[in-house]
C-alpha cells in the first residue's frame, strides 16, 4: 500500500487515539510533577454553637491570586513519585539500614502504602489470571458437549457473572459472606468456629477477592474459548480418534495447541484488567485488608476535602508503567511471531 | 413531547402546590437551588424551604450523600450551580478555604429575626454560615436488657466494657456492642470522638503539624480495640447504616451511634416495637477517668454561595429562614436536635443534649482536619485487627497525613 493511501485510511483513528489516549496521558504525566501552592494561613477567631476558638484559616483571596499566577501549582519534580505514599525511597532506605533480617525489612516495606497496594495488585493479577483461563477453558469444553437443546440456557447461566454489574455482584457476595449471611454462617457451622469471619481476616479477605475475581472473569474466558472450539478442525480430531486417542488426549494434543493463541489473547486482556482491580475492594469493604493501585488513585481523589491531583496522577503513571512491564513478555512474543510470519 | 409534558406537570406541581405559602415567605423573585446531604432532618428543612416556591420563585433541591464531593466544583462555577449548600462542621471548611461562600451579616440583620446568637458561625468577625442543628455520636442502650441483668447505664468506657463482659459471661448476648468501625471515614470518626474525650489536641497549636503520637492516642486506640472484642467479628466493615438492623434484630444491647439516627431507632412505626420502646440514649462514655463525654460535637447548617446574583442570594437566605423557622421545628421536633429558638429536648435528643451538657468538644473546624481524618481512616484498621502495634498505626497515619498535607501546601 502506498504511504499516502495508508495515511488516508489511518488518520481518523490516529487522530482519535492522540486526542483520547495520548493527550490525557501526557496531561496526567504533567500534572504529576506539580503540587498545590503553599497555603497562606492566618489565625482567626471563629465562633459557633459550641463556643469560640482561635483557629487557622486559609486566606482564600491570597490563594486565588497565587493560583491565577501559576494555575498548575508548585513544581515538585519527581517529589510526588518518591514520597512516602508512593515509591518511598527514603523509607525503604531507612528500613534497609534499620532492619537486621530480610524478613524484618520486607515487613517494614510492606507496611508502606504503595508496596502494600502493589503486592495485592500483583497477587491478584497472577492468581486470578491463570485460574480464569483454566476455569474458562473447562467450562467451554463442558458446555460444548451439552446437547443442543440445553446449550442456550446453559450458556446464558454461565455468562451471568459477567452480565451482573461488578459492584452489584461484589455486594451480593459481600452480604452472603457476612457472619450472619448464608455463606458466612454456614462456614462458621461447618468449621465450628463462631469467630470465623471472611471479612476480618486478611488472608481470607484476599481469598474471597480472588474467588470473586475468578467468578466474575471466567465467563469472559469461557466465551472466547467456546467460540474457538467451534472452529477446531474436525478432521484432525477424527484422525486422532482413528489413532486411538482418548478424549483427554484429543484435548491435550489437538484442542489446546489449536486454542493457544486465544489463551494468549485472554491472558493479555486479563492481565490488564486484573492489574486495575478496583470494584471488589469497594464492594467487599475490603479496604482494611487489601488495597490496589487503582484504589490508591480513588482514595487520593475522593476521600479528603481536597483531591490530591498530584498523588493521583503519580499513581496513575506508576500503574501505566506497571501494565507496560507486565505486558512486555507477551508483546515481545507477539512481535516475534509477527516477524516469523513476515 | 413526553418529556415536555412531564416537565410542565412537574413545574405546575412545584409552583401550584403551596400557593398559600407564598405570602408567608414574601420573596418577590429569585432562584433557590439547594444542595445538601440526605437525612431526615435535612429533608424537613429542604421541604419547608420548598414551600416558598411561587410563580416568580423557583426552589429546587438535590439531596445526596455525595454532596461533599460535588459542593466545591458546583460552587466554583460562576454562576454557581447551587445557591445554598447545607453543610456540617467538616464540610464547611473546603468551601471557606476556597472562598466560595458569602458573608451573611447583611441578610441576618434584615431577615434573621428568628435566629439566635448561638446559631451564627462567625469567622474572623463575619457571619459565614447559619447552624440549625447539632449532632454527635452517643450511647444507645437497651433499657430492658441492662435492667434485667442489673447493670446501671454506663457513663465511662470502663463501665461499658464491664457491662459487655457481664452480658457475655451470663450468656445473654455474646457480642453486645457495636460501633461503626468501618475502615475509612467511620473508624477515623470513632478515633476522633474518643481522642477528644481525653482532652488532648489533634494538632500542635497554631500549626498544621499533627500531634497524635502520644499517650492519649495510644489509650484511645487500646480502648477501641477492647471495645471491638465485644463486637461481631466483622466489625471492621460496619458503617452507621449497618448498625440499626443489628439493633432491631436484638444482636446488640449497646451501640455508639449518631444522634441524627435516634428518631428511626425509637420510631413508633418500627418493625420491632418492643425493641424501639426499650431503646434509650445517654451521653457518650468518658475515657480514662476524664469527665467529658468522648464525642465530637457537630453542627449542621447552611451557607450561601458567593458566585450568584444578590437577588438569588437574598431569595435563598429568606427561603432557608423559612426552612429552619421555629414553626418548622415545632412541627418536626423529633427530626433533630435543633438549635432553633423555641426547641425543647425530645426523647430522641437526650443523647446529644447530654453530650452538650457534659462539655463534649466540637469537631475541629480546621482546613487540614479532613486530611488527618483520611489519614487516620486509612491506617487504623491494621491495629484494630491485631496486625500491628498502636505506635506503628499512629506513625503510619502521621506519615500519610504529612505527605497529603505537604502536597496540599499546609506544611512546608
Amino acid at each position: 500500500m502506498p504511504h499516502r493511501t495508508f495515511l488516508a485510511f489511518i488518520w481518523p483513528s490516529l487522530l482519535a487515539m492522540i486526542l483520547f489516549i495520548a493527550v490525557p496521558i501526557v496531561s496526567v504525566a504533567y500534572q504529576s510533577f506539580f503540587v498545590e501552592h503553599q497555603q497562606v494561613m492566618t489565625e482567626v477567631e471563629s465562633c459557633g454553637p459550641f463556643g469560640c476558638k482561635s483557629e487557622m484559616r486559609v486566606d482564600a483571596a491570597a490563594m486565588a491570586e497565587l493560583r491565577s499566577e501559576s494555575p498548575m501549582g508548585r513544581f515538585n519534580g519527581l517529589g510526588t513519585y518518591t514520597n512516602a505514599s508512593h515509591l518511598a525511597f527514603d523509607e525503604v532506605g531507612a528500613a534497609w539500614r534499620g532492619s537486621d533480617s530480610l524478613g524484618e525489612f520486607i515487613r517494614q516495606v510492606m507496611n508502606l502504602p504503595f508496596y502494600k497496594a502493589l503486592i495485592f495488585t500483583l497477587s491478584y493479577t497472577f492468581i486470578v489470571t491463570p485460574l480464569v483461563i483454566v476455569l474458562g477453558f473447562f467450562i467451554a469444553i463442558a458446555v460444548n458437549t451439552v446437547s443442543a437443546r440445553l446449550k442456550g440456557p446453559v450458556i446464558f447461566f454461565s455468562l451471568l457473572p459477567m452480565i451482573v454489574t461488578p459492584l452489584i455482584g461484589a455486594l451480593v457476595l459481600f452480604w452472603m459472606i457476612d457472619a450472619r449471611g448464608v455463606i458466612g454462617a454456614t462456614l462458621q457451622a461447618v468449621f465450628n468456629d463462631p469467630q470465623l469471619s471472611l471479612k476480618a481476616s486478611p488472608t481470607l479477605t484476599w481469598v474471597t477477592l480472588f474467588v470473586y475475581g475468578v467468578w466474575h472473569s471466567a465467563p469472559f474466558a469461557f466465551v472466547v474459548f467456546y467460540a474457538g472450539l467451534q472452529t477446531v478442525p474436525q478432521d484432525t480430531l477424527e484422525s486422532a480418534m482413528v489413532d486411538g486417542a482418548s478424549r483427554w488426549e484429543r484435548i491435550r494434543f489437538v484442542t489446546i495447541p489449536y486454542l493457544m493463541p486465544l489463551a494468549t489473547f485472554i491472558a493479555l486482556m486479563q492481565l490488564m484488567d486484573n492489574f486495575r482491580v478496583f470494584e471488589p475492594i469497594i464492594g467487599f469493604s475490603a479496604e482494611a485488608n487489601a488495597s490496589s493501585l487503582s484504589h490508591m488513585i480513588y482514595t487520593d481523589l475522593r476521600s479528603g476535602d481536597f483531591p490530591l491531583f498530584g498523588s493521583a496522577a503519580a499513581s496513575s503513571m506508576l500503574t501505566i508503567l506497571g501494565v507496560i512491564i507486565l505486558l512486555f513478555p507477551v508483546l515481545i512474543r507477539t512481535w516475534r511471531d509477527f516477524g516469523r510470519k513476515a | 413531547m413526553n418529556k415536555f409534558l412531564m416537565a410542565s406537570v412537574a413545574t405546575a406541581a412545584l409552583i401550584g402546590g403551596p400557593g398559600a405559602a407564598m405570602a408567608e415567605c414574601g420573596i418577590e423573585q429569585g432562584s433557590v437551588r439547594i444542595l445538601s446531604n440526605d437525612f431526615a432532618a435535612l429533608r424537613v428543612v429542604a421541604d419547608a424551604a420548598q414551600s416558598c416556591a411561587s410563580d416568580t420563585v423557583t426552589v429546587t433541591k438535590n439531596q445526596t450523600s455525595e454532596h461533599k464531593n460535588i459542593q466545591v466544583p458546583a460552587l466554583t462555577t460562576n454562576p454557581a450551580n447551587y445557591t445554598v449548600a447545607m453543610i456540617a462542621t467538616n464540610s464547611v471548611t473546603p468551601l471557606l478555604t476556597g472562598g466560595l461562600v458569602r458573608p451573611l451579616d447583611e441578610y441576618v440583620e434584615k431577615w434573621g429575626q428568628d435566629l439566635q446568637e448561638s446559631q451564627l458561625i462567625r469567622v474572623d468577625g463575619q457571619i459565614m454560615a447559619i447552624a440549625f442543628m447539632a449532632n454527635a455520636e452517643h450511647l444507645f442502650y437497651r433499657e430492658d436488657v441492662l435492667a434485667e441483668n442489673d447493670i446501671a447505664v454506663p457513663t465511662s468506657y470502663e463501665e461499658v466494657l464491664a457491662a459487655a463482659q457481664k452480658l457475655r459471661d451470663e450468656g445473654v448476648i455474646e457480642n453486645p456492642l457495636a460501633v461503626a468501625y468501618q475502615s475509612g471515614w467511620y473508624i477515623a470518626a470513632a478515633f476522633v470522638n474518643t481522642y477528644l474525650g481525653t482532652g488532648a489536641e489533634l494538632f500542635k497549636p497554631g500549626t498544621a503539624e499533627p500531634d497524635i503520637q502520644n499517650e492519649n492516642a495510644i489509650k484511645t486506640l487500646e480502648t477501641m480495640k477492647e471495645l471491638s472484642s465485644f463486637m461481631t467479628t466483622d466489625f471492621i466493615t460496619l458503617d452507621t447504616n449497618s448498625l440499626r438492623p443489628m439493633w432491631e434484630a436484638g444482636d446488640t444491647a449497646m451501640q455508639i451511634s449518631w444522634g441524627s439516627t435516634t428518631g428511626e431507632y425509637i420510631s413508633e412505626s418500627s418493625s420491632v416495637p418492643d425493641v424501639a420502646r426499650a431503646t434509650k440514649f445517654a451521653a457518650a462514655p468518658t475515657i480514662d477517668g476524664n469527665s467529658i463525654p468522648s464525642a465530637a460535637l457537630w453542627w449542621d447548617g447552611f451557607v450561601i454561595a458567593k458566585n450568584i446574583s444578590d437577588e438569588d442570594a437574598e431569595a435563598s437566605f429568606r427561603a432557608m429562614m423559612v426552612g429552619i423557622s421555629p414553626d418548622t421545628v415545632q412541627e418536626n421536633p423529633e427530626a433533630a436536635v435543633w438549635l432553633v429558638k423555641g426547641y425543647e429536648t425530645t426523647p430522641a435528643a437526650v443523647g446529644v443534649a447530654a453530650n452538650l451538657e457534659g462539655g463534649a468538644r466540637p469537631y475541629p473546624m480546621l482546613p487540614y482536619m479532613g486530611l488527618l481524618h483520611t489519614a487516620l481512616g486509612d491506617n487504623l484498621a491494621e491495629f484494630m485487627q491485631g496486625q500491628e502495634s498502636a505506635e506503628q498505626a499512629l506513625a503510619d497515619a502521621t506519615a500519610a497525613y504529612m505527605v497529603a498535607a505537604r502536597e496540599s501546601g499546609f506544611i512546608d
